[in-house]
């Protein structure tokens, strides 16, 4: 993948800046080893990892065309680098979690003061003077009204947008509570009366600004993920100008006429025509095919396919926001539709609990005004149920869970999208595979165990002279000795002469045996007998084991795949799964889906190419290889580091222990609200009553949350970083 | 009780002064990167901060 960077990089006067997305860091170890190996190159001045948003601040003495070598040698440590586009959301997501830190700490800082003062009054109870007392209350007033304006913003902006748009959620009952508690402890300092909930007010202000901290921290890790697949999926095209100069532009401002080179290894920017050059084509992300498709001037090319030989020049015929790629895109959007009606867990909960708890306090006050208790008493207690009901516990209940599993995904290696795409795979039932690249590796190795070491080295050697995918797959770690006149024929092999030997590679009749047209890649030493070479696609080494683990975790399992039927039964029967489709298109793919869907069962898509985006997208969750395309990647709710699929299995056992969790957190909140509302409507809660209630209930959904930590043991797969943890102690 | 009159004040001045070295941590970034903080006290190399 090669994306210039140069234009990415700031510079002023002699010194040069750039932000960097660094994929892979996931430790103190890696931010070690990126910042020393860096840092100990002459020019770099400034290496800063920033682990939490995986974004790397470079600064350095020279020229702009330095980035790219700085890329490369973050490549050669083991970690993705593309550049990082600060956008607006990203901007605002800043802004947001930092005001919010802002806003609790002003409301600690309120509550702890006004607490003081409160405990006082609890304590001192008779012995103090109603003038004492007063005081004191008036203290806390003045403490607390200017700190529940100004920490109680993001619940009173939300409640007044949602009320302005005709509906209701959370932050409506609990801009409503803390309004009324502080106008109600105003009124009762006003009239010298002992009961005030200042501390109430802001105890609920800052236990709910945990939930909402706690829930910015993890929209800005899952963001992560997106953003890094974004940062990766810009482009740059080498545009021809009208004297031949050749000038970098972002792939979004080439048009239809343009002329654009593509050099080898890069991928092709928009839809066009190649002018001239030939060729051979990695089409992986178009069509799913491994094997190189040869391409003349005059063949049409799509957008995303990678030149894997000599230069072209191509002539754009599509911007590159119609190209072959936005397409697919159209349709993953279309699927994202589906998923973005999932309803969260929390909403669901709001839905459910706004106009219970308001009716129970207009109930309260009714309830009060008939008995015959004075309107004073009446509205105290209508208020104490809306405090005491105070939903601290569900605010807390989904985002403590949610941080501390995505947390400890993100550890493993396993990078989710978003909070409630973890909601969506705890209720998955059916996992769907695709094959090529998922079960298997995705690339052809050749089998050159039945072949003596020094014949293979022969093979090997002249392979190297060919970029041929067969011949690429025999390339071996080992250098390899020269070859003396080989001679490529086009469509049947390969020939040189190694150490003295003539060896040829290709098909069978290349080896000058008349009449033996057998198939498969055959290989010939000076004049001894023809050998075969098996080439095949190996399975990966641990796809038995994940297909198993999910198989126990009472997951039906099925292949489907766009791959012949003869080889997607073979790997299907080796890995024990019977429920077996091929010859998919990605149409097709998506009618498997839905058709799995309409039955009831949530579908987990697991796939890594661009003919899976549509069924991806469409799937209830998602997941794809960090090794697959981008674009299966960005469809994805879950990406699977270290080119292993062994953390599947453990982030649906997180997944659902954490469906368990926060289950188990709004049943305690209902258990306490049980409890606790028939006191508060009997007029039994007293602010000292509310302050245990609301910090306890608080803090038991909140170790909840802390149990996660423990589930399951996986070793996740290894990482760059890690030979730098593993040397500290 | 005459003691609150000067006790107050000073329970107020010290939170004030808490709260104001929160405010100066937040501002100077010191919780950009909570994730990479907790892990960097535990190498042994120290990184110069700028």
């Amino acid at each position: 993948m090669s994306v210039a960077l140069a234009s990415f990089v700031r510079t002023s006067g002699d010194t040069a800046s750039l932000d960097l997305i660094v994929g892979g860091a996931r430790c103190g170890g890696c931010l070690a080893k990126i910042e020393n190996g860096l840092q100990s190159q002459p020019n770099v001045s400034e290496a800063r990892m920033n682990l939490s948003t995986s974004r790397l601040h470079l600064v350095w003495e020279g020229t702009a065309d330095l980035a790219d070598g700085f890329a490369k040698d973050l490549q050669e440590m083991g970690f993705s680098a593309g550049p990082y586009i600060p956008d607006e959301a990203d901007a605002a997501d800043l802004a947001q979690s930092q005001t919010l830190l802002l806003a609790m700490a002003v409301a600690a800082f309120g509550l702890m003061n006004v607490m003081i003062l409160s405990i006082a009054v609890w304590s001192g109870g008779g012995d103090m003077s109603t003038t004492t007392q007063n005081l004191l209350h008036w203290l806390s007033a003045a403490i607390a009204l200017p700190v529940a304006v100004f920490s109680g913003r993001p619940f009173f902006a939300s409640a007044w947008q949602a009320l302005r748009a005709k509906t209701t959620n959370m932050d409506v009952p609990i801009s409503l509570a803390i309004a009324l508690a502080c106008g109600l402890s105003l009124y009762e300092t006003w009239q010298g009366e002992t009961h005030t909930y200042f501390d109430a007010a802001l105890m609920l202000i800052f236990l709910l600004l945990i939930g909402r901290v706690l829930d910015a921290r993890l929209r800005a890790r899952t963001g992560l993920a997106a953003r890094q697949l974004a940062a990766l999926h810009v482009h740059n095209a080498r545009r021809l100008t009208e004297g031949n100069g050749v000038e970098t532009v972002p792939t979004t401002l080439l048009t239809p006429g343009d002329r654009v080179l593509v050099a080898s290894g890069e991928r092709v920017p928009a839809d066009g025509i190649i002018l001239s050059g030939k060729s051979r084509l990695d089409a992986a992300l178009v069509t799913g095919e491994t094997a190189l498709q040869a391409v003349v001037p005059g063949d049409a090319l799509y957008s995303g396919t990678i030149n894997r030989g000599a230069p072209l020049t191509v002539e754009i015929h599509k911007a590159s926001a119609d190209s072959f790629l936005a397409d697919i895109a159209a349709m993953v959007d279309a699927g994202q539709q589906t998923q973005a009606r999932y309803v969260r867990l929390a909403d669901r909960a709001a839905r459910a609990y706004v106009p219970v708890v308001h009716s129970l306090a207009l109930l309260t006050f009714i309830g009060w005004s008939i008995v015959g208790g004075s309107p004073r008493t009446a509205i105290l207690n209508a208020i104490a149920v809306l405090i005491i009901t105070c939903p601290c516990a569900l605010g807390l209940a989904v985002p403590a869970v949610q941080v501390v599993a995505v947390g400890r995904l993100f550890a493993k290696g396993v990078l989710i999208r978003s909070g409630d795409a973890l909601e969506r795979l705890a209720t998955v039932r059916h996992v769907v595979f695709d094959k090529t690249g998922t079960l298997t590796e995705g690339r052809v190795r050749a089998d050159v165990s039945g072949v003596s070491a020094a014949d293979s080295a022969l093979v090997s050697s002249l392979a190297h002279h060919s970029t041929h995918p067969l011949s690429q797959s025999l390339h071996g770690p080992e250098t390899a000795s020269s070859a003396d006149a080989v001679e490529e024929v086009t469509g049947q092999g390969l020939k040189g002469v190694i150490s003295g030997h003539e060896v040829r590679l290709g098909q069978a009749r290349f080896m000058n045996k008349s009449g033996n047209d057998r198939p498969g890649l055959w290989a010939r030493i000076d004049s001894r007998e023809p050998f075969q070479i098996i080439v095949e696609d190996p399975i990966r080494p641990e796809a038995a084991a994940t297909v198993k683990a999910l198989a126990s975790a009472n997951l039906d399992v099925s292949i489907l795949s766009g791959d012949a039927v003869e080889t997607v039964n073979a790997v299907a029967a080796s890995l024990g799964i019977t429920d077996v489709t091929a010859r998919a298109e990605p149409a097709e793919k998506l009618a498997y889906i839905s058709a799995l869907q309409d039955a009831g069962n949530p579908v987990l898509m697991v796939g890594d190419g661009l003919n899976d985006a549509p069924a991806l997208a469409h799937a209830d969750a998602s997941a794809a290889l960090a090794s697959g395309t981008e674009i299966s990647r960005s469809t994805s709710d879950i990406v699977l580091q270290g080119d292993t699929l062994a953390g599947l299995p453990f982030a649906i056992q997180v997944a659902r222990a954490a469906k368990r969790r926060v289950m188990e957190n709004f049943a305690f909140a209902i258990g306490y609200n049980m409890l606790a509302v028939p006191l508060a409507i009997f007029g039994y809660v007293t602010p000292l009553v509310a302050a245990i209630a609301m910090s306890a209930s608080s803090l038991i959904v909140t170790l909840n949350a802390l149990r996660m930590r423990r589930v399951g043991a996986y070793e996740g797969p290894s990482h760059p970083g890690q030979d730098y943890d593993e040397g500290r102690s | 009780m005459t003691s609150l009159l000067w006790l107050i004040p000073i329970a107020l001045v010290l939170g004030t002064c808490a709260l104001g070295t929160f405010v100066w941590a937040l501002r100077s970034g010191q919780f950009d990167d909570p994730n990479g903080d907790a892990e960097r006290m535990l190498n042994d190399d120290d990184f110069p901060l700028t």
